[in-house]
């Protein structure tokens, strides 16, 4: 009977329950691909070093689905309550006809049971689907072969989904049992009567709030977006305060403000069916000043973390691309500190351990550099120090500068398919591609510089330094580089040796088989020049597949996990606006009627809710979008180290995510609505 | 000269099986200028007479015509611009907009026709002048009294010039005196404005201020007669015979 009861309870109310039931079928579904992460790649094909890039992420995504959950949680909780008060009338009948307290509960209970139960047997296929495209998106993120991909189910996860949101709903069922314990049958009676007393603020008031909040803001934009590199942390966190609370302002006064403005416009505020639009709007906004603020937030924090992710990703897959052009850079010297070795041939040293140095590689180019001990940065700069030592500090070594021949350079640039360089008789030239140490030379350069090395005095052939690099990278890290004539060198200062080459093979796989060889040949070099002459080589061999694994390996753990808590920021952003805005037309519903029986158009009163429910859903939005312009101009500050390519395609992958989601909670909410206040035509 | 005609209308609801006679076969007309109440016991047809001349239901069969025009034949896009253009309308429950002052309440009547805004101004006043509601016009309707409220909606219903304005126990919610008040401005705006008024209603006090009452029992016209020249008293006395002769139903409703 009790089961009967609920279940037709359910069906009748089918609409109220639709966003609930959605909210809750993409939650558990979400959940479940994000757990799956970690079966779905055990099939994936993927090199070693990207698998520890995959075992970091599983330990982050585990803790972070902790924090995922407390948030679908709370946002469960929200939504149960928001049906609860819909339905307070049905409850008082029920207890009018002699129905305790703890039937009630019982059926309240069942209730939930049954829509947990529906959400999770729908769910988990929906989430089983979802991860088989998920798997495909992984497979892109840490270029993995998909060859021996099948279809999977994770059964950890599914039970993991299933003890989570059990936990949850046994939460909701609780809470709903104390607020029908602790209501009184009056209230009860009494609740759909009420005749509401709008929330008035005085307008004035209001609009000079407004202009003290925008105030605010704007100082904190400054700060952060533009005034960026003067900016301390603790003024950070005095600007995020700030920004918060702004927030909440222009929210609690952007109604009254709203409204006085075009309350003033007196042609347009007494046209058709602004008056009452602009009315219903300001009510709804007024009621929700603090849910406006936490979503407004958390949408910021989703365009910002959407864009992040996906601009750094792009930015480390093309820098690869970039600043990896070869396969393979071995570099040798004997010593134990960066600033203090000997030259050693390299491929003598293989030779010795009876290696041969190039018979992997189907072109290669040796090369050695050079280094003058007395000539440093600091030495370079002398009195000059002291004016720029507070910006630049950390820039300013006292480490010798590298010194390279220009055939050297040159040769290696042929094999990078680079431009090479030209240098007269007493000309050197600075090459450097990391831009602040390029701003702190470039400053010095300005003023004309000398060089004297090896007894020979040099003029810079530019008044500033050229892009460029010589070591490969996985981002833009050459402070500098001093290329100089052949002859303007001398013997003595050399210093470590290189070798640059390609693999003789173009097969993916035997590259990445090839990489972990001579990883452990130079090993063996090390061990065996060490037992031969009692001294320790310095140096190592860098390949492109290592370094490409790590990069793409951080871009894809960052990548995945902006995108995990942007979707779920979004969907609870989504379903927040749409369960407020959808219980708001179920009470404004006998206003509809009331408008058509004076004799309202009903494309009219469309309009209307249109506009109202746009402009409920854009306000935030508005606002977190502006809070993401200069969000992001300091996000590109601090991520400068990586460079910041393809910042454009971020932004439209963000607009297009927030537009397929947001949106759709937008056109879900609007078309509802619109039932909603169809329905009760004849009333 | 005649305004509405009610020609042989019917209301069925239901299926064959189980049909009910909402309206069976009614004919009266009404003439411009008129104050007519319409009498009748719960489930005796007369709210579902005021929907369907209101528009808000259809006829099974017959016809109505509001100043020769038939409106049960209006297309359903026409409805709007006839209800907001050609009708008033006063409820039982106020139905004003709880979110809106009672000047913004009385002036979507107007906004809704796209009005020049210094029109709206000028005719809202007015209105509000002839109601007594002048002072209350900033005042939200949870700061009213009901009269108040009942004169604010009153105002709404009348300040389009409507060819008709259709009340449906306007007093059902008022408290006695209130009643009266709201009644006498009824007269007030019948007599003075030339405001063609019908009204439903199951109380005899109510209905002896119009000037034409009609009874209806079980779908059907059961007596109506005007107030002639008789005073109001005069008037409740007859009405209160009638409703004796109706039996049962309507005594219990008074």
């Amino acid at each position: 009977m009790l089961f009967k009861l609920s279940l037709s309870n359910i069906r009748r109310s089918l609409k109220d329950y639709a966003v609930y039931f959605f909210t809750l079928l993409i939650g558990v579904a979400v959940f479940y691909v994000f757990n799956a992460i970690s079966t779905q790649t055990a099939f994936l094909k993927i090199s070693s070093d990207t698998h520890e890039a995959v075992d970091i992420l599983k330990t982050l995504l585990s803790g972070m689905s902790v924090f995922v959950a407390g948030v679908l949680g709370l946002l469960i909780v929200y939504a149960s309550r928001f049906l609860m008060k819909r339905r307070h009338r049905e409850f008082a009948l029920y207890m009018m006809l002699g129905m305790n307290k703890s039937k009630i509960s019982a059926l309240l209970l069942t209730e939930t049971l049954l829509i947990g139960l529906g959400s999770l047997v729908i769910g988990l296929p929906v989430g089983i689907g979802l991860s088989q495209l998920m798997s495909a998106l992984v497979a892109g993120l840490f270029e993995a072969d998909m060859s021996e991909y099948r279809f999977i189910v994770s059964g950890g996860a599914v039970l993991k989904t299933c003890l989570y949101f059990g936990l949850m709903y046994v939460v909701v069922m609780l809470f709903n049992s104390f607020m029908i314990s602790k209501s009184k049958l009056i209230d009860l009676m009494n609740s759909g009567k009420r005749s509401e007393k709008p929330k008035l603020k005085n307008p004035v008031f209001c609009v000079l709030i407004f202009i003290v909040a925008v105030l605010m803001l704007g100082y904190a934009y400054y700060n952060v977006g533009i005034a960026t590199k003067v900016l301390s942390q603790k003024k950070l966190y005095i600007c995020i305060i700030m920004g918060c609370i702004s927030t909440f302002l222009i929210f609690w006064s952007v109604s009254g403000m709203l409204l006085k403005t075009v309350m003033s416009m007196k042609k347009t505020y007494f046209r058709g069916l602004n008056c009452f639009t602009f009315r219903q709007l300001s009510g709804k906004v007024n009621t929700v000043v603090v849910s406006m603020t936490i979503i407004c937030l958390m949408l910021f924090l989703t365009i910002c973390a959407l864009c992040a992710s996906f601009s750094l990703r792009n930015t480390l897959n093309s820098n690869i691309r970039e600043f990896c052009p070869v396969d393979v850079e071995y570099e040798l010297a004997i010593g134990n500190y960066f600033d203090d070795l000997t030259y050693c041939d390299i491929e003598e040293a293989y030779a010795e351990g009876g290696y041969d140095l190039c018979e992997n590689l189907s072109e290669y180019v040796h090369i050695n550099i050079y280094k003058d001990r007395g000539f440093t940065m600091s030495a370079l700069i002398g009195d000059k120090k002291d004016e720029q030592a507070s910006k630049y500090r950390f820039l300013i070594s006292d480490f010798p500068e590298t010194i390279v021949r220009v055939s050297d350079y040159n040769k290696v640039m042929e094999l990078y398919g680079r431009d090479t360089l030209e240098l007269g008789e007493d000309e050197f030239i600075v090459v450097c591609n990391y831009s602040e140490s390029e701003d702190v030379r470039n400053h010095f350069m300005s003023k004309g510089m000398e060089l004297n090395i090896f007894g020979n005095t040099l003029h810079s052939k530019y008044d500033k330094c050229i892009d460029g690099f010589l070591f490969m990278s996985a981002q833009r890290s050459n402070n500098g580089l001093y290329i100089v004539p052949d002859d303007a060198v001398d013997e003595s200062g050399r210093d470590m040796d290189y070798v640059f080459g390609n693999f003789n093979t173009d097969d993916p796989d035997e590259k990445a088989a090839l990489s972990a060889a001579e990883h452990k040949r130079y090993d063996e070099v090390r061990e065996a020049f060490h037992n031969n002459h009692g001294e320790d080589i310095f140096g190592e061999c860098v390949t492109r597949d290592e370094l490409k694994a790590s990069s793409v390996g951080l871009g894809a753990i960052v990548t995945f996990l902006g995108l995990y808590l942007g979707l779920v920021f979004l969907i609870a952003c989504g379903a927040m606006l749409a369960l407020k805005e959808l219980s708001d037309n179920v009470d404004s519903a006998p206003r509809y009627a009331m408008l058509r029986r004076l004799g309202v158009e009903e494309k009219d009163i469309e309009r209307s809710l249109l506009v109202q429910s746009g402009l409920f859903f854009l306000l935030p939005l508005l606002l977190a979008a502006l809070h993401s312009i200069f969000g992001m101009r300091f996000g590109l500050y601090v991520l400068t180290v990586f460079g910041n390519t393809g910042l454009g395609p971020s932004i439209a992958l963000t607009a297009v995510i927030l537009a397929l989601i947001y949106g759709g909670y937008f056109l879900i909410t609007y078309l509802c609505s619109r039932s909603i206040i169809r329905e009760r035509k004849e009333l | 000269m005649e305004l509405l005609k009610i020609d042989h209308i019917e209301k069925y609801y239901g299926s064959r099986s189980s049909l009910t006679k909402a309206i069976d076969d009614i004919s009266f007309t009404v003439d411009k200028g008129e104050f007519t109440a319409i009498m009748g016991a719960s489930g005796s047809g007369k709210t579902t007479l005021l929907n369907v001349i209101s528009t808000i239901d259809r006829v099974t069969s017959g016809h109505i015509y509001l100043e020769g025009q038939d409106i049960t034949e209006l297309k359903s896009g026409k409805l709007g611009k006839f209800r907001r253009e050609k009708l008033g309308f006063i409820f039982q429950d106020f139905n004003l907009l709880d979110t809106l002052t009672a000047f913004e309440n009385i002036s979507l009547a107007l906004t809704i026709q796209k009005l020049p805004h210094d029109e709206i101004e000028k005719r809202v006043r007015k209105v509000a002048e002839e109601l007594g509601i002048t002072e209350v016009l900033e005042k939200y309707p949870y700061q009213m009294s009901g009269g108040q409220k009942q004169r604010v909606a009153s105002a709404r219903a009348i300040v389009t010039e409507p060819s008709l304005v259709l009340a449906d126990e306007p007093t059902g919610a008022l408290d006695s005196k209130a009643a009266k008040q709201l009644l006498e401005r009824f007269n007030y705006l019948n007599s003075e404005r030339g405001a063609t008024i019908m009204m439903v209603t199951h109380d005899s006090f109510t209905a002896s201020y119009a000037k034409r009452v009609i009874f209806i029992k079980d779908g059907k016209i059961f007596n109506e007669f005007n107030r002639g020249n008789d005073s109001r008293k005069e008037f409740f006395n007859r009405i209160i015979d009638v409703v004796t002769l109706l039996g049962g139903d309507v005594s219990d409703a008074l």
